[in-house]
Formats: structure tokens, C-alpha cells, sequence
């Protein structure tokens, strides 16, 4: 007496009636219904890719990315990769040169103090070394400015570099240029044979150019170039530039130039950079530079588990620095705890909820939606009232005699306020899919369970709460990411030891304006997210989640 | 099964009333006994109150007056899991989260009976009913049939001595139904359980049943074996509700011991047996069976009263004729005559004369 359904299937694919494959029809049918669906959903999806997507690849990105140190010191962090950070000593000479180039062009595009900022998140004390750096390294190099300019008036004038380096070409343009017109300035063209024989003056001047023509906008024969342009003429001389070939423009000048350079006085950039901060000799600052010269760095995710990269790779930072992983433990276990309360309190809600008259229900249901309709800063701030020392709860305890009166409890700005203040916030959350899901457990069962014999208790554990799990876990995973990234709370009634990350997270968005420790930080919460959701599906099922029937 | 006892009342309802909001009766005073060993139906309209019976008797639903007896012992106080009453549900009632096997193995579970009499004692109740290659399964993934099976062998597993089961064949088509009515009783009826069963459909109460008990109104309106409720019913209400019936309205003319002459209202005079009437001049309904009109004369006693009547419709109905005629001034009286090669066929327009045998023709209450 079984229900045999019979099987007729016949060897090889089913053909639709124009002898097409029946598969390949039915997709074509369905290709079209499919497009229109998403057509429809376009718009959707769309503000979602802006709104929702975006912002997080920005935020992952943004917790990796390092482009700063290498975009604002590019010669020293090139001049850093063959730097040997494992000894005691400071790097070369030619490094701190470098350095002094960068820094420099930093300082005239205001850039080095927001460096300084970056890099003191890494090492404390950077930020105000950078700063005073910037100040003092314009003179640093005046000092064959000076030496070039006392040879040759030539040398002090604007006009005349621009002569000496640029084609005649955009000489005359230059020269017809009126900066009330407000045409854009003629780029600078260097001659060729210049850029040959004096490559380093060349590059300098053409970055001296852009910031004047582009930055500055200001009319480029009436400014007198960077000191750099100078120590970089210096630097190509001695390294035996031959003047003698170049017959153009300024030619009388070089040469005499090139002859007096031996004599000049040099500059020692070590013992300059030493002399603005003796911080410039230890190897601390330049193992930093050296570590976060990549494009890319982990050094925020590090930061955010509590490590820091050294030159043996990542290590613990020492204990009292420690923070987040604190914070992020403290987090998980607290959102478990509110969690587990929301399940404790909603299970018997839900239930009353559920067998409950349609009317009656609904009335309790009222009050259980309540909350939403009361603004949330309102509620947390009423539990402020209720539950600090001199509060409703304390009182009443008081009253009570539960408590003696010289210790009332610490019910807030401590965890346990988090806990009970979240834990009603967030309740409704967990209450409405369990209410949704055991309204669907018709009653018969449980009826069934007890003609059957068993006790109101097994038949309960054994029956009913089986299938109210889907909701359990509905709820579950409602509260717990809610409360996992939740902030205002927290930040109103936890005090030092009830905050959450995210509340970690937003100082540093808005106050401490480390992004890139804030966006590593929301890319572990939201990994950690993610792995509890596969852990729970690997153990209960996401099929299992009901938010209803 | 012990039979030794079997005309000892093993279920008893007691002057039992029920009330759910104070204000109305929805069971009044319900008296009933049944042996062991019988299956019992109750019949009755939707909302008549069989459904309430048979959870005052499950012991979900309590008893506002009287008294409900579980062999001979008093169960108004007995919680629903200790009165080892098996019951089966309209809609089955199966855990959706467990097999067939561990639905069928959870009363046994809660009875704390070891693992490998469980199993055996699942396997023997799974065969039954030819259901033993489906313990594996979840509900879900059975049709309504072998759901309806496995919830009967649910509630016969744990070997209960009564079993109830509210309209548990209402969700399945007519075949099915009829496999199944047939498979019940057989299995009621072999294991020598007690049963109550539910239904509102009458084929149904008569096929299975040893007696029937007719609900209307909160009360039992006739307890009877099937064959003496169709042919003997004790008042109108039975007799409509039972099988197909015509009624003719009137006034008991005379009346002597076992025949009771009626002046129908629409003109005429039949005999019927008396059985609501006992005097002279007291309105009466009187119902016959389709299948016990005769229109042939020749078949007739001499001295029977018959009436006049026009064929309006004749109905061929493969084993029966059914033909619908006009008589004392009602359109809607019917007979069937079995389809037999002597029988005539009756033609719209014809003019015949019906009669019946008195004992035929009950007289009821008006
Ligand atoms: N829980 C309840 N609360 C209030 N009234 C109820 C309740 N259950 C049933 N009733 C009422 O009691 C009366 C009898 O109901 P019951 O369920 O016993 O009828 P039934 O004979 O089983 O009908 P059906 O054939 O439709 O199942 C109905 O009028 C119904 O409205
Ligand atoms: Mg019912």
C-alpha cells in the first residue's frame, strides 16, 4: 500500500516540440522573464552598490592603504629599501639628502605635518619631529644658494634660470604670458641638452616650475627658485658635468660655476638634520619610515589586534599599550551576554504573545513595538536616570532593604548598564521573530505530545522548542549584530568598562582622525560577522532562521 | 484482547455539560457509555459540539458539570498524559522535526521504555500499516495518506486501550478515504481497541461504526448501531440527517397500538408507525425512505392508503433509477427503484400512485 509514483523516464534529454532541447527552451523562456526582473531591480540595486557596497571597499581599502609615506618622501623611501634597519646606525648620507630634497618640497606643499600625523600613530613623537623639520630645513640648503649667488648675480634672478633651462619656445610664451588674463601659464619645457647635462637641476627645477605655474599660479620669471635647485646645480657639477659641450644660454655662467664649485663650502645633511632633532639619529624614526614606505601596509590591521610591526616582523605590543583585542573580546562576550538576556526575556514573551487571544495579543504587541516609537537616546537616558546611585532602581533596592544604603549597586557606566540598557533596547528584535515564528506551531502538537504522554515540560522541550529554534536564531542573530556594532548605547551608559569597539571606532573617525585603524577595525568586526554567520550555518542551518511563517 | 468484559462500560460520560464562555452550552448533558472493544462514531453538523466531546475526553478541555469514567474510574483529575488515551488529529498532528520513526518512537520514549523494544515496537507498528520502508522520512515528505497512516500507528504504538480520532480522514479524496475507513476498522477491530471516532460524513459513520452517536445541539440525538439508526430513526432530525429521506407534514387522524393514520397537510391520508406521537390531533412529521416507496400497485396490501403524484424528473443513475415527484403539494419527494430488467421507467408527466408498508413510514416529532 505504498504511493508508488511511477517513473517513465525515457533515455535522453526530454526535446521541446520544435525538436530544440527541452532545457535550452525553458531558458530561453526564461531569459526574458529574468531580464525584466532585473530591470526592475535596477534602481535598488544600484543605491545599494553606491550606498551599501561602495563605502565598504572604500573602508577596506582604506584600512590597507599607505600611499602617503611614499607619495610625500619618494627619494627617501627609495634611497630606505637598501637601508640595513637590523643595525644601530642611522642611514648615510646620501638618505639624509634625500630626506632633505623631500622633506623640503613636503614643506612648500604643506604636506609633511599631515605625514607627521600618519606616521605618529606608528611612533609617538613623529608628528612634532616632522613639524619642527619642516620649519628649519628652508635654510638647510641656502648655503649654496648663498655660495652661487655671491659668484654670480646670474644665478639670484628667476629670469635667468628660466633662460639657462628653458626652451626659447616657451620662453616667448612665457615672457607674453599676462596672469590677469587668466589663461593657464605655459608648462615649462626644459631644453633637451640642459636636461642631459644637468639631469638633477632639470628635475628640480621642473618640480620648482609645476608648484609655481600649478599650485601657486603665480608668474614663474618673477619667482626665484627652491634652494633645492641650487644644491641639486651643486650636486650635478661636481659630479663632473661637462659645461664645456653646452654653448647655449647661461653658458659663461656654468662654466664659471663649474670651475668654483670645488671650493665651495658643503653642506653635512646628518649633522643638520641631528642638529633640528637628535631624533633624526636614532634608527627608531627611520625603522619606521623604512617599515611604512609600501603602498600597502598591514601595519592598521596589526594596530587593531593589539601587534606592531618591528624589524622582525609583527610582535605583541607591550601589555599597558594594549587595547583592542580587549575591546574586541569585551565586545563579543557582552553582545553573547545581551544575546542570551534578550532570549531569556523574549522566549516567554513571544510564547504568552503567541497562544494569546488575536485582541489581547495585539494589545501586548503594542507594547512591545512601543519602544520603537520613543526615541533611542531617550530610552538610553532614561536608564541613565534609572539606574545610577541615586536612581529609581537604587531606591527601590533601598526600600526594599535588599541593599543596605551606604552600597547601593553600580548600575551604570559600567557593563552591567550596557548589558541591561541594550538588552532592552534590543529586545523587540529578538521578541517579533520568535512571536512570528511560534505562531505558526499550531497547538495540536503539543497536544499531541501529551495524549501521547509526555509531561507539559517534555512536551515543551521536546516538541514546541524544536520548532521555535528558527526563531531563536532569527532573533539570535538580529540582536547579536546589532549589538556587536551598536554605539550609542555603549557610549551613554558604559563608562570606561562597558564600551564597545565601535565606540573605539568612532574616536577614531571623529576624534583621533586615524581612518585607517578605524576602517581596520570595521573590517575585522565585520570578518568576525561574517565568520559567526558561516559558524552558524555550519552548525545550525541558515535555512533554519525564520522571521516568519 | 480481553472481551471477557465487554458489556461493562469502559468509557463513561456522566450528565456532562460544557460550557466555554459561561453563557452558552456547547454539550448538554451527555450521556453515553461504550464497551471495550467498540467503535464508536460521533456524527453531527459542524459545531455541534463532537470535537468538545472527544477533548473533554483527551482531557484538554474540562468538563463544566458531570462526569467523565475511564474503566470505571473518574478522570475529571487525570492530566492528558496519564490518561494513555491515543488520539489521532485532523491534520496528524506529526513533529514536523523528527522522522516517522522517532515520532512513533517519542511515546515510548516518554514512557521510558527501553531502546530495543522501542525499535521493535516501532518497526511492528510501522508494518501495520504497510509503512515500514518510510521511517527514515520526515513528515514533510510524505502525502497526506501516509501521513494519515503514520499518525494512526502514532497512536496505536504505545498499545493504548482507547483511541480518539477527530475527522482524521477529512483531508483526503474520496478513494483513499475509503482504503483507509476500511484499514481502521480492520485495525481497530483486530488489536480489539476501544475507539471514537469523529466525522460529519455520514457514509463514513455507517461503514465503519458499531454504533453511532447523532450530535445536534449539544446533545446525542440517537446512539444506535448504523443499520437500526437508517431505518429506525427516533426523531426528525436523525431521520434528515441520515442517509436521504422524504418528509411529509401532518396530523395524526387516528392512532391504535403500532399504526397511526396522518392527514397530511397537502392533502391525503397515509398510515405510518407512530413513534414521537402517541395522541389523536398532534402534528407529526412523517419520513420515509426513497428506497422503500412503491409505485405497484400489485405489491401493495389491499387495504393501504395511498397518494397521488406526477413524475417531474427521472434520474438514471447506472444501479438506480431516482425519479423526483410531486406529492401532497411537495416538489421535492424521491424515489429509487434498484435498475432491474422488470422495472419501468418512470416518465416526466406520468401519473402514478405511491404507497408504502406502514412500518415503512415513521411518524416523528413535528
Ligand atoms: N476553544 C473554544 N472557545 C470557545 N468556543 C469554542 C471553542 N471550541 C469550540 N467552541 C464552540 O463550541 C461549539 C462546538 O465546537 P466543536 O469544535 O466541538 O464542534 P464540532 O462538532 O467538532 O464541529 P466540526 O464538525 O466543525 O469540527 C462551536 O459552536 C464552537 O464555536
Ligand atoms: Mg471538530
Amino acid at each position: 500500500m505504498t504511493d508508488n509514483t511511477a517513473n517513465t523516464a525515457s533515455d535522453g534529454p526530454m526535446l521541446a516540440a520544435d525538436g530544440t532541447t527541452l532545457k535550452s527552451s525553458l531558458n530561453r523562456a526564461l531569459r526574458r522573464q529574468k531580464l525584466r526582473a532585473l530591470m526592475l531591480i535596477a534602481p535598488l540595486l544600484i543605491f545599494v552598490l553606491l550606498t551599501f557596497i561602495a563605502p565598504i571597499a572604500d573602508m577596506l581599502f582604506r584600512s590597507v592603504e599607505n600611499q602617503i609615506v611614499s607619495e610625500t618622501l619618494p627619494r627617501t623611501t627609495a634611497a630606505l629599501a637598501d637601508w640595513d634597519a637590523t643595525g644601530d646606525t642611522a642611514p648615510p648620507e646620501p638618505v639624509f639628502k634625500d630626506l632633505y630634497e623631500d622633506m623640503f618640497i613636503a614643506k612648500e606643499r604643506k604636506l609633511h605635518t599631515r605625514l607627521g600625523s600618519r606616521l605618529n600613530y606608528e611612533l609617538t613623537g613623529v608628528s612634532s619631529l616632522f613639524r619642527k623639520s619642516g620649519r628649519k630645513v628652508e635654510d638647510m640648503g641656502e648655503v649654496y644658494q648663498d655660495q652661487f649667488e655671491d659668484l654670480n648675480k646670474f644665478w639670484k634672478k628667476g629670469e635667468n634660470w628660466n633662460v639657462l633651462m628653458g626652451t626659447s619656445s616657451w620662453l616667448a610664451a612665457q615672457n607674453a604670458w599676462d596672469k590677469a588674463s587668466k589663461t593657464a601659464q605655459p608648462t615649462l619645457e626644459i631644453k633637451p641638452e640642459i636636461a642631459a647635462l644637468l639631469p638633477q637641476t632639470a628635475q628640480m627645477f621642473t618640480l620648482f616650475a609645476e608648484f609655481v605655474q600649478v599650485d601657486e599660479n603665480d608668474n614663474l620669471a618673477k619667482e626665484d627658485p627652491w634652494a633645492i635647485v641650487y644644491s641639486a646645480l651643486y650636486d650635478d657639477l661636481t659630479a663632473g658635468a661637462n659645461v664645456a659641450g653646452y654653448s647655449g644660454e647661461g653658458a659663461a655662467e656654468l662654466q664659471e660655476a663649474a670651475a668654483a664649485v670645488s671650493s665651495f663650502e658643503t653642506v653635512d645633511f646628518t649633522a643638520a638634520f641631528t642638529k633640528i632633532d637628535k631624533d633624526w639619529a636614532s634608527v627608531d624614526v627611520w625603522r619606521t619610515l623604512q617599515v611604512y614606505s609600501p603602498e600597502f601596509t598591514a601595519g592598521y590591521f596589526l594596530n587593531a589586534v593589539d601587534m606592531q610591526k618591528t624589524i622582525d616582523g609583527p610582535e605583541m605590543r607591550p601589555e599597558n599599550e594594549q587595547l583592542y583585542l580587549k575591546l574586541f573580546v569585551r565586545t563579543l562576550f557582552m553582545s553573547l551576554v545581551i544575546t542570551g538576556s534578550c532570549i531569556l526575556l523574549g522566549y516567554p514573551v513571544g510564547f504568552i504573545l503567541a497562544n494569546l487571544p488575536a485582541r489581547t495579543a495585539n494589545l501586548l504587541m503594542i507594547l512591545v513595538l512601543l519602544p520603537f516609537w520613543t526615541s533611542l537616546l531617550v530610552r538610553t537616558s532614561a536608564w541613565k536616570v534609572m539606574l545610577q546611585q541615586q536612581g529609581v532602581v537604587n531606591d527601590t533596592l533601598v526600600w526594599l532593604g535588599v541593599v543596605a544604603d551606604d552600597s547601593r549597586l553600580a548600575l551604570i557606566n559600567n557593563q552591567t548598564g550596557t548589558i541591561i540598557a541594550m538588552t532592552h533596547i534590543l529586545l523587540p528584535f529578538m521578541i517579533l521573530p520568535l512571536y512570528s515564528v511560534m505562531k505558526t506551531i499550531p497547538p495540536s502538537y503539543l497536544r499531541a505530545a501529551k495524549s501521547l504522554g509526555a509531561t507539559n515540560w517534555t512536551a515543551f522541550w521536546r516538541v514546541y522548542f524544536p520548532q521555535s529554534v528558527p526563531g531563536i536564531g532569527a532573533g539570535s542573530i538580529l540582536v547579536f549584530i546589532l549589538s556587536i556594532g551598536y554605539y550609542i548605547t555603549p557610549e551613554i551608559v558604559g563608562g570606561t568598562t562597558g564600551t564597545f569597539i565601535s565606540n573605539r571606532i568612532a574616536y577614531h573617525i571623529s576624534s583621533s582622525l586615524n581612518w585607517g585603524l578605524a576602517a581596520a577595525l570595521g573590517a575585522i568586526l565585520l570578518a568576525v560577522v561574517l565568520g559567526l554567520y558561516w559558524a552558524y550555518d555550519r552548525i545550525v542551518g541558515i535555512d533554519n532562521v525564520k522571521l516568519g511563517g | 484482547m480481553n472481551t471477557s468484559s465487554n458489556d461493562a462500560a469502559f468509557v463513561e460520560f456522566e450528565r456532562v455539560q460544557k460550557s466555554y464562555d459561561g453563557e452558552a452550552l456547547v454539550v448538554k448533558d451527555l450521556n453515553l457509555s461504550l464497551p471495550k472493544g467498540e467503535f464508536l462514531t460521533m456524527l453531527g453538523p459542524s459545531g455541534s459540539g463532537k470535537t468538545t466531546c472527544l477533548m473533554m475526553l483527551a482531557g484538554f478541555e474540562t468538563a463544566t458539570h458531570g462526569d467523565i469514567r475511564l474503566d470505571g474510574k473518574s478522570i475529571n483529575n487525570i492530566p492528558p498524559h496519564k490518561r494513555g488515551i491515543g488520539m489521532v488529529f485532523q491534520n496528524y498532528a506529526l513533529f514536523p522535526h523528527m522522522t516517522v520513526a522517532e515520532n512513533l518512537s517519542f511515546p515510548l520514549e516518554v514512557r521510558k521504555i527501553g531502546k530495543s523494544e522501542r525499535e521493535e515496537k516501532v518497526k511492528r507498528a510501522l508494518d501495520m500499516v504497510q509503512m515500514g520502508d518510510f521511517a527514515g522520512r520526515r513528515p514533510a515528505q510524505l502525502s497526506g495518506g501516509q501521513q494519515q497512516r503514520i499518525a494512526l500507528s502514532r497512536a496505536l504504538v504505545f498499545e493504548p486501550e482507547l483511541v480518539l480520532m477527530d475527522e482524521p480522514l477529512g483531508a483526503l479524496d474520496k478513494q483513499l478515504r475509503e482504503t483507509l475507513q476500511f484499514e481502521i476498522t480492520n485495525l481497530a477491530h483486530d488489536l480489539g481497541i476501544t475507539t471514537v471516532y469523529v466525522t460529519h460524513d455520514q457514509t463514513e459513520a455507517l461503514t465503519m461504526s458499531d454504533r453511532v452517536a447523532v450530535f445536534d445541539d449539544g446533545r446525542i440525538q440517537q446512539l444506535a448501531p448504523p443499520d437500526q439508526l437508517y431505518e429506525a430513526p427516533e426523531n426528525s432530525f436523525v431521520a434528515q440527517f441520515i442517509g436521504e429521506n422524504n418528509t411529509l407534514e401532518g396530523v395524526v387522524k387516528e392512532i391504535n397500538n403500532d399504526r397511526a393514520l396522518v392527514q397530511l397537510d397537502g392533502g391525503g391520508l397515509i398510515d405510518a408507525k407512530p413513534v414521537n406521537v402517541s395522541k389523536v390531533g398532534e402534528r407529526t412529521r412523517v419520513s420515509i425512505r426513497p428506497e422503500r416507496v412503491e409505485y405497484n400497485k400489485d405489491r401493495l396490501s389491499a387495504d393501504a392508503h395511498t397518494l397521488n403524484a406526477e413524475v417531474l424528473e427521472f434520474i438514471y443513475m447506472g444501479d438506480i433509477f431516482r425519479t423526483r415527484l410531486r406529492v401532497a403539494g411537495r416538489d421535492d419527494f424521491v424515489i429509487k427503484t434498484r435498475n432491474a430488467p422488470d422495472q419501468v421507467r418512470l416518465k416526466p408527466g406520468q401519473q402514478i400512485e405511491i404507497g408504502w408498508l406502514a412500518e415503512d413510514c415513521r411518524a416523528l416529532d413535528a
